[in-house]
């Protein structure tokens, strides 16, 4: 078994292969050690780290998300802002215009994300690659001039968009603002991965791996090509506007503008660095979209922008299949390197 | 009925900015099955380049001709040491090149240029020709600059054996390469071509729309609707697009729905037309073999 096989290269994604008993208790290990560290996280930084570890784990979702239609499923989306825009709209004006409690806007924006990413992905079913990929992006640009749009004042509060309140911790927990809510995201983070996990290694996933990888051989094979593409629409929809709703809370505003089509493209770009098809790769790109852009700015403050796009130039030299991609390869190496000194040991 | 005159005139010379962008793109499409998001930014770098010749004292057409060349040479270079370092590309880990290559160029014009708005020189006379008003000398000259050089590109890819050779590099690499063409130079050559054209389009298109970093965000928007909308495989197709795209976004913005929702209603008729036919208006239809 070699995990870099040549279909896997191919497509930039991890190839199906059942994990050997080892490496699932170093995945296991791993995960605990990550899970320990994201619980001990906001106890030890800053009210405004906290604030940004936040949004990383918001934006982990969103690319959750996105990494089940366009990593696992092959349906390049350029608009993904627009669902996490629905989403974080859904929240606010839940809360700013009917009262209703923070935690009730999470899953009403993933059934209005659902809902509307399924009615999407049907005419959407006609168009590939390119094609699909304009009308993806056509979506990503409309969706600030349409929550501009004057008859739709009266929900979207129009440019000024809506102020919300930030929730204080429930039960007395001696927690401020800014850790509860850090926590809230985890839980909802972690059950969203959790899910997501467990729909992508079973039957939908390998259906959907199928799609993206031979459509043809998917549709003989009696798998519902048509039905599953417009699944993963609402699917990867209803993430990515779970994740709008928790970073509308986060933020306490949203505005037409902060949802233009560059959320869309650092959502995309989050990904590939991430790694396609990948899980993990979801967070490792989020950390990517949140921290190297203040990183570029403090290289440069004059062409912020240009290291940034030198960093990404770089980051897909070096590895072409992303961090998790990386990491992966890496970690075979080690594996090999370690077996070959093990068999001369004993030879 | 002279204002819809007015509005449609109008409208074919903002579709010939978008034309001549779409083509580029086409062009880049041809030579190497890729579309490039930093196409704009790229035709946007040459035209300050342009103008930095112009502002310098160079006479308009020897800069034109410079900044050609220059933006030839700056595509083959980027397709060299930037395309190639990539390896074993899958189209999204280029789409991020693309993007890092966007952001690039338009924040080292903001750096080096600055991101105040500049005027561009016209080459053509400022009084209007043939005794009416509907349509400038500027609009209609950059109108007919995009046919000559779609005439060109044209003669170039159909009657020279260079031509052919790119596009059988594009469509069938390994085959081209065990005949005997160069690939790799194939491509750098698609990529400076497609540089020049948009150095071209940039320089058309600025008189217009006035110099900023920004000037190319919408313009590539509706280019790339265009070139889509066309049928990406044809230079011919992509330019009707371009003109179409103009025509549709005035007309609709003056009449139908006002400006402030006129691009998001032209991009939901881009999406109706690919529904009804997905491989664009005059795009050929690929059949996969099983």
């Amino acid at each position: 078994m070699s995990d870099t096989g040549t279909s896997a290269a191919a497509t930039g994604a991890p190839r199906v292969t059942a994990a050997p008993a080892r490496r699932r208790s170093a995945g296991a290990i791993t995960l605990a050690l990550v899970l320990v560290a994201a619980c001990v996280l906001p106890f030890v930084t800053s009210n405004y780290r906290v604030f940004q570890f936040t949004l990383v784990l918001v934006y982990a979702i969103a690319l959750l998300g996105l990494n089940i239609l366009t990593g696992y499923n092959g349906q390049i989306s350029l608009g993904h802002g627009a669902f996490y825009a629905i989403g974080a709209y859904t929240a606010a004006i839940m809360m700013d215009r009917y009262g209703l409690p923070y935690w009730l806007t999470v899953p009403a924006a993933a059934l209005v994300c659902g809902v509307f990413g399924f009615l999407f992905g049907r005419p959407a079913l006609r168009l590939e690659g390119l094609y699909l990929a304009l009308a993806t992006f056509a979506l990503g640009v409309a969706t600030p001039q349409l929550l501009k749009y004057k008859h739709l004042e009266g929900w979207t509060g129009g440019v000024q968009g809506i102020v919300i309140v930030k929730p204080d911790a429930p039960f007395g927990l001696p927690l401020n603002p800014d850790q509860w809510l850090y926590f809230f995201t985890l839980a909802v983070a972690v059950l969203m991965f959790v899910l997501g996990w467990n729909l992508l290694r079973g039957r939908v996933g390998r259906a959907l791996m199928a799609i993206r990888d031979q459509p043809i051989a998917a549709s003989a094979m009696g798998i519902d090509t048509a039905l599953y593409k417009s699944l993963a629409f609402g699917v990867s929809a209803m993430t990515t506007g779970v994740a709008g709703a928790l970073g509308a809370i986060a933020v306490q505003f949203v505005a037409p503008d902060t949802f233009s089509i560059f959320l869309s493209i650092s959502f995309l770009v989050g990904m590939v660095i991430g790694g396609l098809a990948s899980i993990p790769g979801a967070v490792f790109g989020a950390l990517f979209i949140q921290f190297v852009p203040n990183v570029a700015d403090q290289v440069s403050k004059a062409a912020p922008w240009a290291i940034y796009g030198v960093l990404l130039i770089v980051f897909m030299v070096l590895m072409p299949a992303g961090i998790s991609g990386a990491i992966r390869i890496g970690w075979a190496r080690i594996r090999l390197f370690v077996q070959a000194n093990a068999q001369r040991d004993d030879g | 009925m002279d204002g819809l005159l007015h509005q449609v005139l109008a409208g074919l010379a903002t579709g010939g900015i978008y034309a001549s962008v779409a083509l580029a793109m086409v062009m880049i499409y041809q030579a190497t099955h890729l579309l490039n998001f930093a196409q704009g930014e790229m035709a946007m770098f040459s035209t300050y380049m342009a103008w930095a010749m112009i502002n310098a004292g160079v006479p308009y057409w020897i800069a034109f001709l410079f900044t050609v060349t220059l933006s030839f040479a700056l595509g083959v270079l980027i397709q060299r040491v930037v395309l190639r370092a990539v390896r074993g590309p899958t189209v999204l880990s280029l789409v991020v090149v693309f993007i890092g290559l966007l952001v690039i160029f338009n924040s080292l014009a903001g750096w080096i240029f600055t991101y105040t708005i500049k005027t561009f020189p016209s080459p053509f006379p400022p009084e209007p020709p043939f005794g009416q008003h509907y349509v400038s000398s500027h609009e209609l000259g950059a109108i007919a600059v995009t046919l000559v050089v779609l005439g060109l590109l044209y003669s170039f890819f159909r009657f020279t054996s260079l031509g052919l050779a790119m596009r059988a590099a594009a469509q069938n690499p390994v085959s081209s390469r065990l005949v005997g063409i160069r690939v790799g130079w194939m491509l750098a050559l698609g990529w400076g071509l497609a540089a020049a054209i948009g150095a071209v389009a940039g320089m058309m298109i600025a008189p217009t729309v006035y110099l900023d970093p920004n000037m190319m965000g919408g313009i590539l928007l509706y280019a790339f609707a265009a070139a889509l909308v066309g049928g990406i495989d044809s230079p011919g197709g992509a330019v009707l697009g371009g003109f179409l795209v103009g025509v549709l976004e005035n007309l609709l913005g003056a009449y139908v729905i006002g400006n402030e929702l006129k691009l998001s209603v032209a991009l939901v008729l881009i999406i109706g037309v690919l529904i009804v036919k997905p491989s664009g208006l005059f795009g050929r239809v690929h059949v996969t073999r099983v």
